[in-house]
């Protein structure tokens, strides 16, 4: 099964790029805006200013070409933990990503405008849902599609055969994305399965699979966009693998040396996602070092602007922990609640 | 004698039976290479191999289930679930086949396994790492449920699950894999399984719990010694089965009780042991039996300290059962 490509590992276009310039402008953007909020959010989480993080360094391309062929008040993305940069490009405000990782419950749910769910920690729940969201769009006649994203990992969980399969006999229009980044917390994916391209599984549900080189952004949003198109005509789910390497320990509690040694995360950092699709850009005369600073600078105050934001959030206050367990608060919960309002136990 | 932690507890317990039989295999995400999240099972690969440590693909359904069936098959598998929150793909394996293949079986088969978890709050870990869902297994028939507390508890209780000729839930609250250290004897030792231990004598209350609120009931019972008040306190150990005797005892010559668990309170351990109490100790009783226990609210990340039974609850309602 070929590997779907546009780049090659310096950026330079192997083929006809069906992207516009701004198209690439834009990606390229939400690529550095993605990288900038992923080594800041790991500089506040060492100051304390974060709860555990899981850094998605070197998957942004994986994450941001699915999210820029969404519309983000039509079409739903469901995310687990790793896809930050996905839920950036989606148009979550980064404020709430601060407050999200922060576990602030400030930063739970998304504006009216942005459909996407709270980012999902079970493993594989979300794809269930994924395929109850996409059919339910289906149901309500709406010309609009969901994404899933998925690690390698989760595809061993039932909830991942079982959300497929649901999605595919009711040709639902959902995209399910897995992030193959070579690892499991400490359990390579060759470990984890015997097949060798995750891409191959579509073809137990009847549907398409897609392996693409998941550090090619061109690459990414080709497939996804197609894919979405694909879903939107009624012709139901794509399966997309997108091939990438998560260069970062797990989550910020995470010793990757435990495990396994640098070499390969040495050998894919020359494959970042960023720096290809600078290459890109260069090649084609779209950039230089002005803009890129100007980027830069413009990414940091950004940042700097979202923390102060986050920053403004008030302490949680205790009986917020009975609030949102029901519409209607319940006896057992009235009983909590009036207990941290000064009651008894 | 080895000074322990409750985690290098497990490492040994785990240590010393898989050298003693060789029918017992570990399992489970990440316990090989790595050693396990918590490092419950850090060396046991390099030291038994990776057929008898085994890193499995992620599916808690299939490591609960292939467990049954290599019990079933004559082996003493340890399984390890990553979080107690993540037990629930898996539960229908635990609740619907491990706790029944015996009876479904006519006896025929059995599942002698042991279904590690690392369970409880206090870790800043939120809804979806700080769950404890002792009450789902302790509903089951057929399954026994430890929920262990000290080092040296850990070790023989540890043992004794791995040797069990039914399966076994095996809670390990996580906040207390390094907050403590006691002494642990290098000698091969079993604590039988539904037997409580009581922590400290008294005559006026009595304490009841189990797991990490065991901290926080010890030290409530401290300062209510200096106050002049004697608690008796309780670790259950297990909580199916529970030991009623040790229980019933204790609250029959005190005639006053409060049960403390981090858990939700509806439909709890906490819920059952103080119906039971009520049950069978009706007219022997000085005031009404008390829980102290989580709220029946997902389990809130910020509000960490407020959500499980801090010193001052149990004071607050241990003052309620004396002065009733
Ligand atoms: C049901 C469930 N089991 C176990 C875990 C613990 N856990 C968190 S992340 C992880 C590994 C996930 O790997 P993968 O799916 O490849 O995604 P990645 O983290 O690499 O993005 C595990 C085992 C969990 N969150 N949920």
């Amino acid at each position: 099964m070929d590997t779907v490509r546009y780049l090659d590992d310096d950026g330079k276009p192997l083929r006809d790029i069906p992207l516009s310039e701004e198209e690439l402008l834009a990606g390229y953007r939400a690529l550095r805006r993605a990288r900038h909020f992923d080594e800041r959010a790991l500089v506040l989480q060492r100051q304390g200013r974060l709860g555990v993080y899981p850094p998605f360094r070197g998957q942004e391309a994986a994450q941001v070409g699915v999210a820029l062929c969404l519309e983000p008040s039509r079409d739903w993305l469901l995310p687990s933990y790793r896809e930050t940069a996905a839920a950036i490009t989606f148009g979550m405000p980064l404020s709430k990503l601060i407050l999200s990782w922060r576990a602030d419950p400030a930063g739970w749910g998304a504006p009216p405008e942005v459909n996407m769910v709270q980012f999902y920690i079970p493993i594989a729940t979300q794809v269930p849902q994924a395929a109850g969201v996409a059919h339910a769009l289906r149901l309500q006649g709406k010309d609009a599609v969901a994404a899933v994203f998925i690690g390698d990992g989760g595809t061993s969980e039932g909830d991942f055969h079982e959300g497929l399969n649901f999605a595919s006999v009711f040709d639902a229009p959902l995209l399910v994305v897995v992030q193959n980044n070579g690892w499991a917390i400490s359990v390579p994916t060759q470990k984890q399965m015997k097949v060798q391209r995750i891409a191959l599984k579509a073809q137990g549900y009847g549907i398409p699979g897609v392996t693409v080189d998941g550090n090619d952004l061109v690459a990414v949003w080709t497939v996804a966009r197609k894919a979405a198109a694909r879903a939107r005509a009624g012709e139901g789910p794509t399966l997309i693998e997108a091939l990438t390497y998560r260069v970062a320990p797990h989550t910020s509690s995470d010793d990757p040396g435990r495990y396994r040694t640098e070499d390969e995360a040495e050998a894919w950092k020359k494959r970042d996602p960023i720096d290809r699709m600078r290459g890109c850009l260069l090649h084609l005369g779209l950039w230089d070092e002005e803009k890129e600073r100007a980027l830069s600078e413009e990414l940091e105050a950004e940042f700097v602007a979202a923390v102060e934001e986050a920053d403004k959030a008030s302490e949680p206050r205790p009986w917020e922990i009975v609030e949102q367990v029901y519409a209607e608060m319940q006896p057992d919960q009235q009983a909590a609640w009036n207990y941290l309002h000064g009651g008894e136990a | 004698m080895a000074t322990m932690t409750l985690i290098q507890a497990i490492n040994k317990a785990l240590d010393e039976e898989m050298a003693r039989d060789d029918r017992v295999v570990v399992f489970g995400e990440d316990v090989g290479k790595r050693g396990g999240v918590f490092l419950a099972t850090e060396g046991l690969q390099q030291k038994y191999g990776p057929e008898r440590v085994i890193d499995t693909p992620l599916s808690e359904a299939a490591i609960i289930g292939a467990a049954v069936g290599m019990a079933a098959h004559g082996m003493r598998p340890v399984a390890e679930i990553q979080f107690a929150d993540y037990v629930f793909p898996g539960f229908d394996q635990l609740v619907s086949q491990a706790a029944k293949l015996r009876y479904r079986s006519g006896g025929q088969f059995t599942a002698p396994m042991v279904v590690r978890m690392p369970t409880g709050g206090g870790v800043k870990g939120g809804h979806h790492h700080s769950q404890s869902p002792e009450a789902h297994f302790a509903h089951t028939g057929g399954l026994k449920v430890v929920v262990v507390s000290t080092p040296y508890d850990t070790k023989g209780l540890l043992k004794s699950a791995v040797r069990d000729d039914d399966p076994v839930v095996f809670m390990e609250p996580k906040r207390l894999y390094r907050a403590i250290k006691e002494e642990v004897p290098e000698d091969d030792y079993l604590i039988p399984i539904g037997k409580a231990a009581i922590r400290r004598e008294g005559r006026d209350i009595t304490l009841i719990s189990y797991g990490g609120s065991m901290v926080e009931t010890l030290k409530a019972a401290e300062e209510m010694a200096t106050a002049g008040i004697q608690a008796e306190v309780i670790d259950l150990r297990s909580v199916l089965p529970w030991d009623k005797d040790t229980v019933l005892n204790s609250v029959a010559r005190t005639g006053r009780v409060l049960m403390i668990s981090e858990a939700p309170r509806m439909a709890s351990v906490a819920s059952e042991v103080t119906a039971t109490i009520s049950e069978e100790l009706f007219d022997q009783l000085l005031a009404p039996p008390v829980r102290v226990s989580g709220f029946d609210t997902p389990y809130p990340y910020a509000q960490d300290k407020l959500y499980m039974p801090t010193v001052t609850r149990i004071l607050n309602a241990a003052k309620r059962v004396l002065d009733y």
